[in-house]
Order: structure tokens, then C-alpha cells, then sequence
């Protein structure tokens, strides 16, 4: 049955729980008396909702509500550090607010949320915590969702969130927006955070697909949110524009037997549209601001490809360049192996053959799978049948999942065919 | 006079003995006072949990933080400092200033307060 008011009271949970519980750190200056006293004023925004009707501003009701529960409990738990300072604090804000009405102050309330981004991603916290507490301080997730979606027990996520509040707390990690200087660095490893969170949930594997997938939504609620808060910053748009160029594929990853589909092969009328023109017109705000990074250039990437009518008509010519763009940014052995194939579909198998060579030269790429996976379909292409079968042979021996095992084994079956 | 320095390690306790090393405070606060009056004691301290801490460690001119007290290896105590500092990031750039850092760790842990 509907119930307007819980429905009010899950929509501003949703929607403000980020913005007033990074409001309410600041105020207090103290991770978990906040983060109880924000729950404790959700609990209680039933009850009070139904009596008085729901207010006018959800969140500036939370933020109160809050901040009186917080009052309270420094007056009541005398083992709180510095309790004396803190009540005082409080009480002075409180008594202000109902002069200057600071609540609406949009900026303020922003910049709370940018401090808190960056604390919950602060490279001092291993990169489990700082994705763990990202999710529950700035998306509001449970533990017990944020342990689903991480595939390990609530105990475990408990302890890792409490962890990581205490060393904020015990280590002094500031709540602040990084000075300039070290704002590059920073910022990058916020958006690495938030790429991680999405791939965990891109990467899901079938039986855990449901929960994990909600990963991906939370990712790109995320990176909204920094293109709103930091929108002169051109990766962070590109970001998001990759995130949604890959989620608008989501569905069409997998088929009705749960299988996975290449790019090649997915039924692009499944893609979905809204999410590809929400990418492409990210990535035109990333592209306005000229300064190309990594994930404006993999969106770039992406983007090509959702664009083409059909796998025939992809601009291989372009996608080639932008990996080389790519790798001249950051080399790695992944943006050499897929810049190798973009040129064998451009220029031919054999111009994409020159180009791994080096790679197949590469002892620690021995045993890297997907590079002789690559090389076989290249052989395959440039017509030495030997050379493919042979490469498919030593790809399927590296392959460590059945369902890419079964696939190389049908393209070696086929090869032989001929 | 030379100087020593006391390394003081024992296992971290769950909250039910914290109980019982609390009861052992008056001992120690007796035997700082002692040493204190002999003219002894230089500084002391007591530090947060290891927990809290941050190993930095400078490699290729870049730093690289690691989240947890330093690790058991080969490598040894070589010295200290203790630092006033706002806050963890005004820490860790001093320690990343130690030449040291290039080759070793430097381990940042609070001062319990």
C-alpha cells in the first residue's frame, strides 16, 4: 500500500544523506557521532513526518534534527572526547542557524561534500576502506549491502567501516578539500574510488549480478555528483561519460542463457539510448575543456563504438589512434594489446601483427592470456592458419574461465574447418 | 650522559583487557614519576593503536602510503621523531622528506591524546 510519508522519508534518505551527514561531520568534527546522530534523525522523521505533515525541505529538517540528536547524546555519554568543546559548538550553531537560516547556503553545502569525498578517499585508508566508507558516507548504503555487493560477510564489512572511521578520528586525516598542489594527485585517486565501485559491479558475474549491478548506479550517482561539485575538472567528466557509455550496454552483456556477449556480437537495439546520449554529451563537456586524460580518452573509445550502426561500420582508424593517445599517456601492456587490434581491424592484420610483436617478446607476458587470444585472431586473419592454430592453443591453456575457454575452442574447431 | 631509548612492544588487547592494563596505570605513573625525578626520563609516550598508523615510503620520487603500521622484515628501527603537526597530511609530507623514506619506511602514528 502507498505510504506517502515513508516514501518521503526514503527519498530524502536517498537524496540527502550524503549532503547532510558531510554537513554534520564538519559541525562536529567527528565521524561516528555524526553518522549515529544523521541515523538516529532519519528513525525518528517517520513518526514526527506523520504528526506534522512532511516539511518543506527534507534535508534542512534532517540537519537539524540531527544536530539536536547529537546534542543530546553529548549530554548524555560522558566518554565522548572533547565533550565539553563540542557540546558548546553545537549549541552556538544552533542557536545561530535559527537567526541566519544557513541552511539554504547551496555553496556550503557543497563544500561539505567535497570535504568528505576526499576524506573518505584519503590514500592514507587502504583502497577497501576508502570504497567502503565511500559508499556508506556519500551513497548512504548499509553495511550490510555494501558486504553483499563486496561478496564478504556484514561482520567483516563492519569491522572494515569502524576501522577506518577510528584511524580518521585516532590519525587526525583531515576533513578538507586538498590544498591546489596536491589536488591533481587527490582528485585522481577519488575518481579511481569511483571506477573501482562501478567495474565491481560491471564485472559481476551471473548468480550475483542483482545486488552487484546497484554498484554501477552508485558509481555514476557518484560521479554526477563531483561533475556537479568540481565541473572544471575535464576526467571527472569523463568519467562519467565512461561509466555511462559502459552501463548502457549492461544489458545486452549477457544472454538469455546467461552468457557473456562480445561487443561484436550484442543486439545493439538493447542498448540503452538515454544512457549513451547522457555519455556522449559528457564527453563533449570533458572534450570543451581541452585538457584529454585517460578516461575522457577510454570514453572517447567507447563512445566510437556505441556510435556505429553495426560492429562493420566501426571507425577502427580513429579508436587506433585514440590508444595510442592513449598509451602515450600511460603505458601499459593492456593499451598496447587492444591499440594492436584497432590497427588490424584499421590497417590490416599484418600492421597489427608489427605492433605486438614487442609484447610477444615480453617474458613477463608470457602467460598473459588475452595477448595470445589477440595474436591468434590477427594470424588468423592475416591467413596463417599454423601460426593461429597455435596461439588459440596456448590462449585456451591460460584461460582460466569455461566460458572463454569454450569460445577459443570453437574459433580453433572452425580454423581447422577450413 | 649517553641516551637510550625504551622500545616498549606487547600484543594489542580486545576491550576486556583493556580493563585489566588499565588497572596497571598507578605502576606506571609511578615509575614515570621516579624517573622524572631522577632527571632521567627525556620524553615518553603513549601511541595510538597500530591501526591508526601510515607507512610512507619515497620509490622513483614517488611516495607511496600504505595504510598500517610497518611491516616485519629485515629492516630495523634506525630513529625518531616526534612531530607537532594540524593534522595526518602535514605529517606524512615531513615524512616524506626523509631521506630515509627512499630506501627504508617511515611508520606515522599518533600519539594517543
Amino acid at each position: 500500500m502507498a505510504d506517502p510519508v515513508a516514501d518521503a522519508v526514503a527519498r530524502a534518505f536517498r537524496d540527502e544523506w550524503g549532503a547532510v551527514l558531510a554537513t554534520l561531520i564538519r559541525q562536529m568534527g567527528d565521524f561516528q557521532l555524526a553518522e549515529d546522530a544523521v541515523q538516529d534523525a532519519f528513525a525518528g522523521a517517520v513518526t514526527a513526518w506523520r504528526r506534522d505533515g512532511v516539511p518543506s525541505s527534507p534535508g534542512a529538517w534532517i540537519t537539524v534534527a540531527a544536530r539536536r540528536r547529537a546534542i543530546d547524546r553529548l549530554r548524555r555519554d560522558r566518554s565522548i572526547l572533547d565533550r565539553a568543546e563540542r557540546l558548546g559548538e553545537l549549541l552556538r550553531i544552533d542557536a545561530q542557524e535559527e537567526e541566519d537560516d544557513v541552511l539554504t547556503d547551496e555553496t556550503a553545502i557543497a563544500d561539505d561534500r567535497l570535504r568528505l569525498i576526499f576524506t573518505c578517499c584519503h590514500p592514507a585508508l587502504d583502497m577497501p576502506a576508502r570504497v567502503a566508507l565511500t559508499l556508506r558516507a556519500l551513497g548512504g548504503l548499509t553495511t550490510g549491502e555494501i558486504a553483499r555487493a563486496f561478496l564478504v560477510s556484514e561482520p567483516t564489512m563492519g569491522k572494515r567501516i569502524v576501522r577506518a572511521k577510528r584511524k580518521i578520528a585516532d590519525a587526525h586525516i583531515p576533513y578538507r578539500v586538498p590544498a591546489d598542489e596536491e589536488l591533481p594527485d587527490r582528485l585522481r585517486g577519488v575518481l579511481r574510488v569511483v571506477y573501482l565501485v562501478f567495474n565491481e559491479g560491471y564485472a559481476a558475474s551471473e548468480g550475483d549480478r542483482l545486488v552487484r549491478g546497484e554498484l554501477c548506479s552508485e558509481a555514476i550517482r557518484l560521479g554526477r555528483l563531483l561533475c556537479t561539485l568540481m565541473p572544471d575538472d575535464s576526467e571527472v567528466w569523463g568519467l562519467l561519460s565512461l561509466m555511462l557509455l559502459h552501463d548502457a550496454r549492461r544489458s545486452a552483456r549477457v544472454d538469455a542463457e546467461g552468457r557473456y556477449v562480445t561487443l561484436d556480437e550484442q543486439d545493439r537495439s538493447l542498448w540503452d539510448q538515454t544512457k549513451i546520449a547522457d555519455g556522449l554529451q559528457a564527453l563533449a563537456r570533458a572534450v570543451r575543456l581541452r585538457r584529454p586524460g585517460e578516461y575522457q580518452l577510454q570514453a572517447a573509445i567507447t563512445a566510437l563504438h556505441v556510435q556505429a550502426p553495426d560492429a562493420d561500420s566501426t571507425d577502427w582508424a580513429q579508436i587506433a589512434e585514440l590508444y595510442g593517445a592513449l598509451a602515450a599517456l600511460n603505458p601499459s601492456a593492456v593499451v598496447e594489446l587492444n591499440r594492436a587490434t584497432a590497427v588490424g581491424f584499421a590497417h590490416g592484420a599484418q600492421a597489427g601483427l608489427e605492433l605486438l610483436g614487442a609484447l610477444l617478446e615480453d617474458p613477463t607476458l608470457e602467460r598473459y592470456q588475452p595477448l595470445h587470444a589477440a595474436h591468434a585472431e590477427l594470424l588468423r586473419r592475416a591467413g596463417d592458419v599454423e601460426g593461429a592454430a597455435g596461439a588459440y592453443e596456448r590462449a585456451i591453456a591460460l584461460s582460466a574461465n569455461a566460458v572463454e575457454r569454450d569460445e577459443l575452442q570453437r574459433r580453433l574447431r572452425a580454423l581447422r574447418k577450413r | 650522559m649517553p641516551r637510550y631509548m625504551l622500545l616498549l612492544y606487547a600484543d594489542e588487547v580486545d576491550p576486556a583487557e583493556t580493563a585489566e592494563r588499565m588497572a596497571e596505570m598507578p605502576v606506571w605513573d609511578e615509575l614515570t614519576d621516579s624517573l622524572r625525578e631522577a632527571g632521567l626520563l627525556v620524553a615518553n609516550g603513549r601511541l595510538a593503536p597500530a591501526g591508526s598508523a601510515t607507512t610512507v615510503r619515497v620509490r622513483q620520487g614517488e611516495a607511496e602510503l600504505t595504510d598500517g603500521p610497518f611491516a616485519v622484515t629485515k629492516e630495523i628501527l634506525g630513529g625518531y621523531y616526534v612531530l607537532e603537526c594540524a593534522d595526518l597530511d602535514e605529517a606524512l609530507r615531513h615524512a616524506q622528506r626523509m631521506p630515509l623514506a627512499r630506501y627504508g619506511s617511515v611508520e606515522v602514528r599518533p600519539i594517543a591524546g
